[in-house]
């Protein structure tokens, strides 16, 4: 409980007015398409130089936080989604936000990622020990294991047919493998400079969801008759509570799936969102629902990708190693002062640890407050004509995707895969699979090579990737959730065919 | 003829690259870091640029932009074939990366594409094992390998790294065979490989390593150095251990500019880059952050990639 004494810390005049800038910065730089959490932390390091250890990390703690939930405005409001966690947001977000319901969707959200990320922040600050060693559990095999998890859920992921959907998902495992392989350092279909460092995720991210309906806009301004305007609904907020609270399955399930996901190290925070989605859609009663504006969707993927938030640090917090891209730039945010996360942090700097864990307990709170109050102003984006809003997403696309590595080759990418996905999506391909394919490519690659290497020098592939309590359990979830799928497959079958013959 | 050649170059040059050194720079000036931010390239990075706007250094800042991707060869890339040569972008190098990959082949640029400026910071690759480990120094690692040939599992970060050049000069001096498993995902990676018993033991950055013991989860073994760490004064260097390593593996770090920038914007930086990195500032930020400092200056670090590119010829030529 050693961390109650340190809330007054958080509120002290400076230290409230810096959380103050990192959530309200935060969720606008979260906003802001291809700015991810990532780079938004790592913007805000130089400023973090001239200030005490524990106010910095208050300053990153609060951008880290409000980022993660700020990406859900780009991806409701414009389907594009600011980071990899966001991605399942779009799939309901958006419709609703299509069907006048965007400030809904947004109060959902914000709400939705305050619940997760309060819980994710508790777990850290009360299982902290406990989870350590479960985040070193996971080795190459049972990585392997888990991304192949992940594409178990591909075929079932926001498709109409099965089939296409795993076809796309091959088009994103065929894409991940561009570039330099990062272990051998082999090349691979680099036919262009730009293609060196393979396709970069948030690039291709804002291609294949922005650009597509872009095209369509521009495709329908041309026929003026066509204009319809998007009546923005009201929402209150007790009703919008209410809402939350009676989906508490898609919230759970989005909690706890966010929190033990986003604590394996490399893997976490890119998948938390859309595993938590696809759980929540097979326990769903209404599962047809998911996809068509669909509330337990937006709770489902937003509770999660903000629950993965403190989990995702308890690697570096205690073990010193940083397990996603963002935490290793909150680990140069310590060393500048001189601290080493691990048990020099817990012992000597009790005041930054606690103060810095505190102030995102608070940070998810107030990042929740500024969420609702723009809610209902931000949801109006969808009443901006479709001509005028295809060149303003056209033009955040293309300076989003610049920005993050200040690359023209990334903007080819993005518009590249863009157009592509137009195309694909008229034959009824779905970006979300797609992008599945690309995220989880590179994590069973690597993981398969590191662990037969492993393996070949010690007890052979077999044992390696098929013993142990860890891999058994992983492997009998990749069957049942193949078998769910094929199931529900077969049932629709025959439900279709019995009554093709009634009818 | 060549007197007159000599004269006609120095008189252009008064002309116009005369005016650029005094008016150098007068506007901020980029720094590509081939690594991702948060990284130990960016991180210290950032520290050492810090103080350039101050009118004894450079008089303007220094602004970083990452170009990831590849284990840096995305970043040198695009500075040997797409950066300005006018003095306005400079990268970061990291040494014995960038000279082992232009060896092993594959990337549009070699030591020759380059003309360093200065040297900031040097780390050393060191020996970790996890701390329940039987091994307690090299000799015990060494032993173990020669009893089981090629079963001795150890992480590193990537192949042709300063982890990967140390790996290979052990087994090389101990006339072993053991596993060497690159991980995706940089030191952190291969760290966390060691921690958690995936691997048998690790070659890794002295810093992140130097973090990682005081953190309780490792014990380091030998500095593959030429001698040891003022971070580390209790583990002898491999040298002391009976294995013949010298500093080939050590990752130094600096600033480069592209070939064809203005010879007097070299001198220039030259000059007052070594005593930028001097700063108190600099210095006090990191050592708190356990980032070894070296500064070389132009010349000494002229010598050193040439060293490099030498040896690392001969210890590649079998891969």
């Amino acid at each position: 409980m050693e961390f109650i004494y340190y809330f007054g810390n958080v509120f002290q005049p400076m230290s409230f007015l810096l959380l103050l800038v990192g959530t309200i910065g935060g969720l606008i730089l979260g906003a802001t398409p291809g700015l991810s959490p990532t780079m938004a932390v790592a913007l805000l390091i130089p400023f973090t130089f001239h200030l005490e250890a524990a106010q910095g990390l208050i300053l990153l703690g609060a951008a880290y936080t409000s980022t993660v939930a700020g990406g859900a405005v780009s991806a409701i409001l414009l389907k594009i989604p600011g980071a990899p966690a966001n991605i399942a947001t779009t799939l309901d977000g958006h419709t609703m936000a299509k069907k006048g319901k965007g400030a809904r969707a947004l109060q959902l959200s914000f709400l939705a990622s305050a619940v997760g990320g309060v819980f994710g922040v508790l777990l850290l600050i009360f299982l902290t020990p406990v989870l350590a060693k479960w985040a070193l559990a996971f080795g190459p095999s049972h990585l392997f294991w888990l991304a192949i998890i992940g594409v178990t859920i591909i075929g079932s992921l926001d498709s109409a047919s099965v089939v296409k959907g795993l076809l796309s998902g091959c088009i994103g495992l065929w894409l991940a493998t561009i570039g330099f392989d990062d272990i051998m350092g082999a090349q691979r279909f680099i036919f262009h400079p730009a293609l060196g460092g393979g396709i970069n995720i948030i690039a291709a991210l804002i291609g294949l969801f922005a650009i597509p309906q872009v095209l369509s806009m521009f495709a329908e301004g041309r026929k003026d008759a066509n204009v319809e305007v998007i009546e923005v609904e009201k929402s209150s907020l007790a009703n919008a509570i209410r809402e939350l609270f009676s989906h508490t399955r898609a919230l759970s399930i989005g909690t706890v799936t966010g929190s033990v996901i986003g604590l394996i190290p490399g893997v976490g925070g890119q998948i938390a969102g859309l595993v938590a989605y696809d759980q929540s859609r097979k326990f769903s009663p209404e599962r047809e629902k998911f996809g068509t504006g669909h509330s337990e969707g937006v709770i489902a993927a937003e509770s999660a990708n903000n629950a993965m938030v403190g989990p995702s640090l308890v690697p570096l917090l205690t073990l010193s190693i940083p397990g996603s891209p963002t935490a290793a730039v909150l680990l140069g945010g310590l060393l500048i002062h001189g601290i080493f996360p691990g048990t020099d942090l817990f012992d000597n700097h009790p005041d930054v640890a606690w103060t810095f864990i505190n102030s995102m307990l608070i940070g998810q709170i107030l990042m929740c407050m500024f969420g609702l109050y723009i809610a209902g102003l931000a949801a109006r984006v969808a009443q901006v004509p479709k001509s005028i809003m295809a060149a303003i997403v056209l033009g955040l696309a293309v300076f989003g995707s610049y920005s993050v590595q200040s690359s023209m080759g990334d903007v080819y990418v993005m518009a590249t895969l863009g157009i592509m996905m137009y195309f694909l999506e008229r034959f009824g391909f779905s970006a979300a699979p797609l992008v599945l394919g690309l995220i989880l490519g590179p994590i069973a690659e690597a993981n398969f090579i590191q662990g037969s290497m492993i393996a070949n020098a010690t007890d052979g592939m077999g044992a390696y990737f098929l013993g142990g309590n860890m891999n058994i359990f992983l492997i009998a979830i990749v069957v049942a959730s193949i078998g769910y799928s094929v199931g529900m497959e077969l049932r629709e079958r025959t439900r279709n065919s019995t009554g093709g013959e009634a009818s | 003829m060549k007197k007159l050649m000599t004269g006609a170059a120095i008189a252009l040059a008064m002309m116009t690259g005369g005016a650029i050194a005094g008016d150098y720079p007068e506007r901020p000036v980029l720094m590509m870091v081939s690594y991702g931010a948060g990284g130990a390239t960016d991180f210290q990075a950032r520290i050492v640029t810090m103080t350039a706007g101050n009118d004894d250094a450079l008089g303007m800042p220094i602004a970083i932009i990452n170009k990831p991707g590849a284990g840096g060869r995305v970043g040198w890339n695009w500075f040997a074939t797409q950066a300005e040569n006018d003095g306005y972008t400079l990268a970061a190098y990291n040494i014995p990366h960038f000279i082992a990959q232009s060896i092993k082949g594959g990337v549009s640029y070699s030591a020759d594409s380059f003309e360093p400026i200065a040297n900031w910071g040097a780390d050393p690759a060191v020996f970790v094992v996890a701390n329940d480990s039987p091994f307690q120094s090299m000799g015990d690692v060494v032993a173990y390998a020669k009893a089981n040939t090629g079963k001795l599992t150890f992480s590193g970060a990537g192949l042709f790294v300063g982890h990967h050049i140390a790996a290979l000069q052990i087994e090389k001096a101990a006339g072993v065979k053991m596993a060497y498993i690159p991980t995706k995902g940089g030191g952190a990676a291969a760290m966390k490989a060691v921690i958690a018993g995936d691997v048998m033991g690790g070659v890794n950055n002295l810093s992140d390593a130097f973090r990682a013991r005081e953190a309780g989860n490792v014990r380091i073994l030998g500095v593959a150095d030429l001698q040891r760490s003022d971070f580390l004064p209790d583990v002898p260097t491999m040298a002391e251990q009976g294995l013949d390593v010298d500093n080939s593996s050590v990752n130094f770090r600096g600033i480069m500019v592209p070939k064809g920038t203005p010879q007097e914007i070299i001198d220039q930086l030259a000059a007052t880059v070594p005593a930028m990195f001097a700063n108190s500032r600099v210095a006090k930020k990191m050592k708190a952050g356990g980032s070894p400092m070296h500064i070389m200056t132009r010349n000494e670090v002229l010598a050193m990639w040439a060293a490099r590119e030498e040896t690392l010829k001969k210890l590649l030529a079998g891969l």
